[in-house]
């Protein structure tokens, strides 16, 4: 279990009351959460508790009702998942959501291709960009993916798709992650790989994480927040999540918590 | 413009926006319900024109002709989705294009083969034909207040039988979730084959009752087809109520549009289209984009 | 096939087809060169729908509109240059799909294909309705556009070999340009839209812009084509931009295979000669008149069994994917 870094710094996502309603239904309702950079944040709760639209809400695959999200000071609530991508904040999909007909290596050169300022040049051969190239390959390398560089996506074990969808992630060069279940359908070995990866990732990276693997969430979690019903129940450091009184209620014992 | 003659365009305006939007409302349910797009639903328009005027000639009455050629067009509607859309609806809508194109030029071929190039007339019945004086050399024509009628009829049947029967409820179900209605056990291809069959029906029907306005020609189905892409567009994919308002509009646009600007009639219902894709890309009534 | 070969076979095709003229056979060498012009507007579509996942059904509009753009530039019996006409024409193309483009590419899917179809036919009654381009009947080109060099004639148009080598010329060039760009990463981000638009957006890539473009090359280089074919033909009128060329062009697309380029010419060349099979006279007489209902029982035939087309045919004994690009 890792210890509360000084929390001194700025948060460099933070998010103020911000709430998702689709029609009468209130999917996420009111919250507010900071993510800093050297810092694994994990959300976690039920299925249903608005976990992924909160992701969505943050990454602008969905645009907010209400409340503010505020990347580096700037309010990007309501900007276009493009735009937030290329501010840098990356994501992981739940539901794997790769490009299943090319490579691997085509997956990430995409990904890393989005960066280049200049990504309408029409007439220039796509194998001449070396920094794209690097790019690609270290993300690669990073998710260990480097020996399935041909293989194309689609013949992958759902291990190594989920390991692409990071590396994809991880070429577009954020600097805040938002991976949403990246153990979902992983083995032990595989689920232990992806800890690893993430704990090396924290260092410069501010990560937001949704997970219902405990083992991993109290490895990694520097902070914890519970969500029931769109709404936080609880959020501080995993010492006081546990000992909580109100998440005690909710799921009676630490133990439940494994539950959905 | 006096009022007799608006009230006169403005009947009209309703009686052709009320037409298309029995054509329409078949296209609307078939692509909002099984997702296919079928470019042919205009050559049915025109196959209901055609059997209009081949059994009126034979039975000497439009009513008898339409109560015929109603079971016919069904039949037909069931065959076709059995044999050719049933393979279409997890394909890409390339292809339900390209098969519904061809169906097209299959429709158009036989019409020449059997009925020939000519435009044909079809008489109005005894019973409705006369007019309704407005003033002195004005009069309205009792048959387009039939048709509104009618068509005002089963306007109402359809939100009956989509919004208060369990078949509409399955209708509207399978939109929504074709695995789940599967799941509970109902035929979702039986549905699938009636909701094809009825969006037939109405199109054809739109033919036969407009045939002795409209005559009976060749290509009569694109023109028809194409304002009703429009009306679909207007309106909002699926909606049968969308259908209804942008039928409507478009109706009186053009109707009007033809009367007060006759230059550029053709292009309103573009532009309203244009206008509607710049402020509600997903249609008035449309959930989804 | 090695790649060698892959590389050097559509030179090869090209000189191959160069040499035709000298068979000095006219009538083939103008169906070929409707085949040829039939192949660049095919290719314009095949960026669209096989390369960007746009199924465009009003593509004949910018085929037309170029026709059209160049019947009104003609003097009345003067030869108009090429040189600032056909770029004048793939201007007014590209001017009328980036405007066009702007609002259709707010829609997807089923609707997307409804607008595009809407918007050809308004163009179609822009033409049919008014006096613009003389209504229904159309207008005329009576004198094919000259190219020259001050003094200097490079090519005479009016004679059948040598528009025929114009439209090689300018066929290989829309190969060249696309298989060009669809190299380029922008080609790639192409590839990617079509296969996982999401996915592409999630990743930062202002996917509208990417569409736009794509969109507005394709309606410019059918605008190539159109050209071509009014001057082909001496005239423009509305039919050249009704929506069973709009079908017509996506047929051949379909039936050499979309998202390989080198099928769409191969469409082109087919669908061109099936038709000029099936309405010969000669060979089925009175029932030539009714080729339509053969042409229509075959694409629906092409749906449903041949979704791949010739080209996916090819590949399928080669044991390889049917769209370029897609692995390294």
């Amino acid at each position: 279990m890792s210890d509360l870094p000084a929390m001194s710094s700025e948060p460099i996502l933070r998010t103020r009351g911000l709430t998702k309603r689709f029609g009468g239904l209130v999917a996420v309702n009111d919250v507010s959460l900071d993510l800093h950079v050297g810092e694994v944040h994990v959300v976690i709760g039920p299925n249903g508790a608005g976990k992924s639209t909160l992701t969505n809400l943050l990454s602008g695959d969905l645009p907010p009702t209400a409340g503010e999200v505020m990347f580096e000071g700037r309010d990007i609530a309501g900007c276009t998942s493009d735009h937030i991508s290329r501010l840098g904040i990356g994501r992981s999909y739940q539901k794997t959501n790769i490009f299943l007909p090319f490579t691997v290596f085509e997956n990430c050169r995409l990904a890393a291709q989005s960066r280049t300022p200049h990504a309408l040049k029409v007439f220039r051969r796509v194998e001449g960009y070396a920094e794209i190239n690097r790019l690609a390959y270290e993300a690669m390398e990073s998710a260990g993916l480097s020996h399935r560089s041909a293989r194309v996506a689609a013949t992958l074990s759902h291990g190594e798709q989920r390991q692409l969808e990071i590396a994809m992630c991880l070429a577009t060069q954020p600097r805040v992650l938002l991976l949403d279940e990246p153990l979902a359908g992983m083995g032990p070995h595989e689920s232990q790989r992806m800890v690893e990866l993430i704990k090396q990732l924290t260092a410069d990276h501010a990560i937001m994480l949704i997970e219902h693997d405990m083992d991993a969430v109290f490895a990694l979690a520097h902070r914890l927040t519970v969500m029931v019903n769109g709404e936080v129940l609880e959020s501080g450091t995993p010492e006081q999540v546990r000992s909580s009184p109100a998440v005690q209620l909710a799921y009676l014992g630490g133990e439940e918590l494994l539950h959905d | 413009m006096d009022f007799a003659f608006f009230l006169i365009q403005l009947l009209n305006g309703l009686q052709y926006g009320l037409l298309l939007f029995l054509v329409a409302s078949g296209l609307t349910l078939v692509f909002g319900i099984m997702g296919i797009i079928n470019l042919a639903h205009g050559s049915f328009y025109m196959v209901g024109a055609y059997l209009a005027w081949s059994l009126s000639s034979l039975t000497g009455s439009l009513t008898a002709a339409i109560l015929l050629a109603i079971p016919l067009t069904v039949v037909l509607g069931m065959a076709l989705e059995r044999l050719l859309f049933r393979h279409l609806y997890q394909r890409d809508h390339l292809y339900q294009v390209l098969l519904t194109y061809g169906l097209i030029l299959v429709f158009e071929e036989l019409r020449s083969l059997i009925w020939g190039d000519d435009v044909l007339g079809v008489a109005v019945p005894a019973l409705l034909n006369a007019s309704i004086p407005l003033t002195e050399n004005l009069s309205y024509p009792v048959y387009r207040l039939a048709i509104s009628g009618v068509c005002l009829l089963l306007a109402a049947a359809l939100y009956f039988l989509i919004q208060k029967t369990r078949l509409g409820m399955m209708i509207r179900a399978g939109a929504s979730n074709r695995d789940m209605v599967q799941s509970l056990g109902i035929d979702i291809k039986l549905i699938y084959t009636l909701v094809f069959a009825l969006g037939i029906a109405l199109a054809a029907f739109a033919g036969m009752i407009n045939a002795p306005l409209s005559s009976v020609f060749p290509n009569m189905g694109s023109q028809v087809l194409i304002i009703c892409f429009v009306v679909v567009v207007i309106g909002g994919i699926g909606s049968v109520k969308g259908a209804l308002a942008a039928s409507l509009m478009i109706g009186l646009a053009e109707t009007f549009g033809t009367v007060l600007v006759p230059e550029v009639a053709g292009m309103i219902v573009y532009v309203l289209m244009a206008i509607v894709l710049v402020w509600r890309p997903e249609g008035l009534f449309g959930g989804r984009a | 096939m090695n790649s060698r070969l892959q590389q050097f076979l559509p030179w090869f095709v090209v000189g191959l087809l160069a040499l035709f003229p000298l068979l000095e056979n006219t009538f083939y060498m103008q169906l070929l060169t409707k085949v040829l012009i039939m192949a660049i507007f095919a290719m314009s579509l095949d960026l669209l729908v096989g390369y960007t996942g746009l199924v465009s059904f009003g593509h004949a509009a910018y085929f037309g509109l170029a026709g059209y753009a160049l019947a009104l530039m003609v003097p009345k019996y003067e030869a108009v240059s090429l040189w600032w006409s056909l770029p004048a024409a793939i201007g007014v193309c590209a001017l009328f799909a980036l405007v066009t483009g702007m609002l259709v590419l707010r829609t997807r899917g089923i609707y997307f294909i409804m607008v595009t179809l809407a918007f050809a036919q308004m163009l179609f009654f822009v033409f049919h309705d008014t006096k613009l381009g003389g209504g229904s009947d159309g207008a005329y080109i009576y004198v094919k556009p000259a190219m020259k060099l001050g003094d200097f004639e490079m090519a005479n148009l009016e004679k059948p070999a040598q528009f025929y080598w114009l439209a090689l010329f300018l066929m290989a060039a829309t190969y060249l340009l696309l298989r060009r760009v669809l190299g380029s990463s922008f080609g790639r981000a192409l590839l990617g839209i079509k296969v996982n638009e999401h996915r592409m957006r999630a990743l930062g890539f202002p996917v509208f812009r990417y569409q736009l473009a794509s969109f507005t090359l394709s309606g410019s280089l059918a605008g190539i084509a159109g050209y071509l074919a009014a001057v082909q033909y001496g005239f423009g009128n509305p039919e050249i931009l009704s929506w069973h060329q709009s079908g017509a062009v996506l047929m051949m697309g379909i039936l050499g295979g979309m998202g390989t380029l080198y099928g769409s010419v191969i469409g082109a060349g087919a669908f061109v000669l099936l038709q000029e099979v099936l309405s010969n006279q000669a060979w089925f007489g009175a029932a030539a008149k009714h080729w339509q209902l053969a042409m229509g029982i075959f694409i629906m035939l092409v749906a449903l069994y041949m979704p791949q087309g010739l080209a996916g045919l090819a590949q399928k004994f080669r044991g390889k994917p049917a769209t370029e690009g897609a692995d390294e």
